[in-house]
């Protein structure tokens, strides 16, 4: 029974010097640890932040507009408006046909002396819009605040060090001399940019402006949520409720789950091919983008609807079916209208998703220039993300600021679709 | 035009619900004697007409919609001068285009002249069979919906037939995925048939020369610009399967394991959100984020390193950028991974007298690792189709450099480049971006369904 005789061993001693430094080194690799993962968050917040203040920063800006004071002579002869006319039914045309640039020209060189050319190059489409919004401004007198051009409006928002050497600087000395004299003289304000809000694109930044590009994206949404909403629930429907196990179902759900992890660019290559090689729709326009991404969509809708789907209570169920309802009106009187805010929350989030992807319409077209809203469906449009690329591409500096406040723009109203969908969800959760 | 006549037919079919349901409710009142002698509701009265009238029409306008362009063409060449008609295939889409643009007022100039004449042609062949298929869709609608109405009697099983075709409408629905499978499929497989008739696979495979830009047209293949796509996927991988991932693996893990493991439910409620915030920015944004500011960055502390081809457009910035975008995904998949690892393994390690890290380094994430591999590689296939960041960050220059400093380009970002632009669309290099496509989804798919496995495997093995 002795045979085997263990040594005996000390017992630990935990209050030795070496054992206490050995406790304090692992507790000091404890908080290194645990302060690793909190730093690995802050660095993420903390990136979220910059690109946040960055883009607010360089944005801002964009949103307002430097303007000079002109004061105009509405005189009709010169613009080859007869009065008569232009109040009549015909007077739309006749003011549109009207050659208002050389009158804002004319007015500019009388006025702002040696800063004459500082006028944008669009400033006349303002004396237009004085007149049609009142004839009664024919043959008078009025004065106007007109956009400047972009270079001016950057000295005026102070975004060149105009300090440093010309060659260095980014705007010649003509410039800078023209805003010193109105600056002077008092004839130079900046306000807000309606110009960015109302306007289409155009070459010029101090004329571009995304309300083009916000009304393309409406469209191609509109597109979207008409073919991916149907087809991705009652795709969910049969799904959850009416396929049974087989090999035709687990190829539907093989394909699905697949789709949702194909690269966005992938299904451009898609709409280019078959929308527009095999279909002929035409190029650039919001029914073509909006079908390309209703496929991308379409997947992540038809998860989110099955997962509603699956959480409507089977007592639910039972009950329609124990009164004689069919299967049929169990599910759209019973279990669909349960299903909805989960459904609608999966939803937005994929059109949230489908507001600011970009590559897949580059592929069909929509990276071109439109300086016109969209009409309909069909014509040339552009959308807020290919805007914010095409602007983010373009060399001219006054792009930058526009580029940024199209991006608060589109962040502004993806953080309200994201504040939909999680109310959406709680509420949802709330009563399940 | 097709439009309006969808409208059109959708307003009759309103008309035929509301025949059906009136006569419905006839038949309701004609019986109302004794209780359930009508067999259905007037509202399926209503819709059986309706549907009965509305499908066979909706199928002759889809058809139409296939197959109306291709007939109209056929149509339109046949009748068109012998001088002017074009020869080859190629010719014959750029000649249609041509005359399209030219109908539809969206060209001012065809590119070839003689399109110019055909235009009249085309708009009567085209209104004619429009106008034909509107009568036919109409005529089938009428059709359809007297034979309906016909049909209501009071034990006619409206209900029934309506709930067969919404059943049928279901599964309709459902094969629109499957249709999308194939039609990604088939269209790069054709597209990059018809690339490698051109360029040998061999070639674009395992060439490290890319050069598509001096390709003019398909038939000058031996002076065509080089395919050799090596520099492409070396690029591809540089960024979204190296840097990014260098970047997004251990933030993101870090991120996970304090969240699960260290935060009480107060902070956590916070900062979730923040990474979820991180992940709904597009990536367009984050693109112009990585030009404006990172880039510049990068490049002047590579000058400062002393590194003299630092570049303002380098593999760096737009690898460090996708990291971050990144983050949230990686965190959510280990995230997943680190709560599937069974309690009792946390909690045999703490009454082995293991610290919290101690447990997470030795016992969780060991366990939780093959659940971690799987979403790191869902989130490498993430990265390396993303594109709008390598377009707006890292340039088109196809070097093949394992300078991070240095500008490459990737697969995603050469699809934009070569699809972008107005090129003839047969020519070599517009089907090389379908190659290029089709390379990208089978990777990408690859691994999803790789990792997938992995990750199941993993679960299954816990539960």
């Amino acid at each position: 029974m002795t045979a085997r005789n263990a040594p005996l061993r000390a017992p630990t001693d935990w209050t030795s010097p070496a054992m206490a430094a050995r406790v304090a080194a692992r507790y000091r690799g404890e908080r290194l640890f645990r302060l690793a993962g909190l730093g690995a968050l802050c660095l993420a917040g903390l990136f979220l932040a910059f690109l946040l203040f960055t883009i607010v920063r360089t944005g801002w800006s964009g949103f307002q507009h430097s303007e000079v004071r002109v004061t105009v002579a509405f005189d009709a002869p010169a613009l080859g408006i007869d009065p008569v006319v232009a109040r009549g039914p015909a007077g739309v045309e006749a003011i549109r046909r009207a050659d208002f640039n050389a009158l804002m020209q004319r007015s500019a060189a009388a006025q702002l002396g040696p800063a004459a050319d500082v006028v944008s190059e669009g400033a006349w489409l303002a004396l237009r819009a004085a007149v049609l919004a009142d004839r009664g401004v024919l043959g008078q007198t009025r004065t106007l605040w007109v956009p400047v051009r972009s270079s001016i409006d950057l000295i005026a928002k102070g975004k060149f060090d105009l300090d440093a050497p010309e060659v260095s600087r980014g705007v010649s000395n003509e410039d800078i001399a023209d805003y010193r004299y109105l600056a002077a003289r008092g004839l130079i304000r900046t306000d807000f940019n309606e110009i960015f809000v109302s306007a289409a694109n155009s070459t010029d930044p101090e004329l571009a402006g995304i309300w083009g590009a916000a009304l393309g994206s409406l469209l191609t949404l509109l597109v979207t949520i008409a073919a991916a909403f149907p087809v991705g629930v009652l795709a969910a429907v049969w799904l959850e409720e009416f396929a049974g196990r087989s090999r035709w179902t687990d190829f539907v759900e093989v394909s699905i789950s697949n789709l949702a992890a194909v690269p966005s660019i992938i299904f451009g290559l898609l709409g280019l091919a078959v929308f527009l090689n095999v279909f002929n729709m035409p190029r650039s326009a919001p029914l073509v983008g909006g079908l390309t991404l209703a496929l991308m969509t379409l997947p992540v809708i038809v998860i989110t609807a099955r997962a509603a789907i699956r959480s409507v209570p089977g007592s639910v169920r039972d009950a329609a079916l124990g009164i004689g309802a069919s299967p049929i009106q169990v599910i759209f009187h019973h279990v669909l209208p349960l299903a909805l805010p989960g459904i609608m929350t999966g939803t937005i989030i994929g059109m949230a998703r489908a507001l600011g992807e970009t590559a897949p319409l580059l592929l069909i077209g929509m990276r071109a220039f439109v300086a016109d809203a969209p009409h309909g469906l069909t014509s040339s449009a552009t959308v807020l993300p290919v805007q914010i690329f095409l602007w983010s591409d373009d060399a001219q500096r006054g792009f930058v600021e526009k580029t940024s406040a199209a991006i608060i723009v589109l962040l502004v109203i993806l953080l309200l679709m994201s504040s939909v969908a999680l109310y959406l969800r709680n509420r949802f959760e709330k009563r399940a | 035009m097709t439009g309006l006549l969808v409208l059109l037919l959708m307003a009759l079919a309103l008309f035929g619900y509301w025949l059906g349901r009136r006569r419905g409710l006839a038949l309701r009142r004609g019986t109302a004697i004794r209780i359930g002698t009508v067999h259905s509701l007037p509202v399926y009265h209503g819709l059986y007409v309706a549907l009965v009238a509305l499908l066979p029409a909706l199928l002759v306008l889809a058809a139409w919609a296939v197959a109306g362009e291709a007939v109209i063409a056929d149509r339109v060449i046949a009748a068109a001068p012998a001088a002017s008609r074009p020869v080859s295939e190629i010719d014959r889409g750029a000649f249609m285009n041509d005359v399209r643009g030219l109908a539809n007022g969206t060209l001012d100039a065809a590119f070839n002249p003689a399109a110019t004449g055909v235009v009249p042609l085309y708009r009567t062949t085209r209104d004619g069979f429009e106008l034909a298929t509107g009568a036919v869709a109409a005529v089938l609608m009428a059709i359809g919906g007297a034979w309906a109405y016909s049909r209501l009697r009071p034990d006619f099983r409206a209900r029934s037939q309506v709930e067969q075709m919404l059943q049928g409408l279901l599964v309709l629905a459902s094969t629109v995925a499957i249709l999308t499978t194939f039609g990604i499929v088939l269209s790069l497989l054709f597209e990059s048939w018809r690339f490698f008739e051109l360029v040998s696979p061999g070639e674009f495979l395992f060439g490290t020369h890319w050069s598509p830009q001096t390709a003019i047209r398909s038939d000058q293949i031996g002076s065509s610009g080089a395919f050799g796509a090596v520099p492409l996927f070396w690029g591809t991988i540089f960024i979204g399967a190296i840097i990014a991932m260098l970047v997004a693996v251990p933030l993101g893990l870090m991120a996970a394991i304090y969240l699960t493991q260290y935060a009480d439910a107060r902070v956590r409620r916070v900062l979730k959100p923040m990474l979820e915030l991180l992940a709904g920015v597009p990536t367009v944004v984050y693109g112009f984020f990585a030009a404006l500011v990172v880039a510049p960055a990068v490049r002047d502390f590579g000058v400062w390193l002393g590194i003299s081809n630092a570049s303002g457009e380098s593999a760096l910035a737009a690898g460090l950028v996708m990291g971050i975008m990144i983050i949230p995904f990686v965190s959510s998949m280990a995230d997943d991974a680190l709560m599937a690892v069974p309690a009792d393994m946390r909690d045999g390690s703490y009454a082995m007298g293991a610290t919290r890290s101690e447990t997470v380094t030795r016992v969780l994430v060991p366990a939780a690792l093959p659940g971690i591999t799987g979403g790191v590689l869902l989130a490498v296939s993430r990265a390396i189709g993303e594109t709008m960041i390598v377009v707006m960050a890292a340039g088109l220059a196809a070097n093949l450099t394992i300078n991070p400093f240095d500008s490459v380009t990737t697969v995603s970002a050469q699809i934009v480049a070569l699809l972008t632009g107005d090129q003839e669309f047969d020519s070599a290099k517009t089907l090389s971006a379908f190659a290029l496509g089709l390379v990208l989804f089978g990777i990408t798919l690859l691994l999803n369904i790789y990792a997938l496995s992995v990750v199941r495997k993993y679960r299954e093995a816990y539960e």
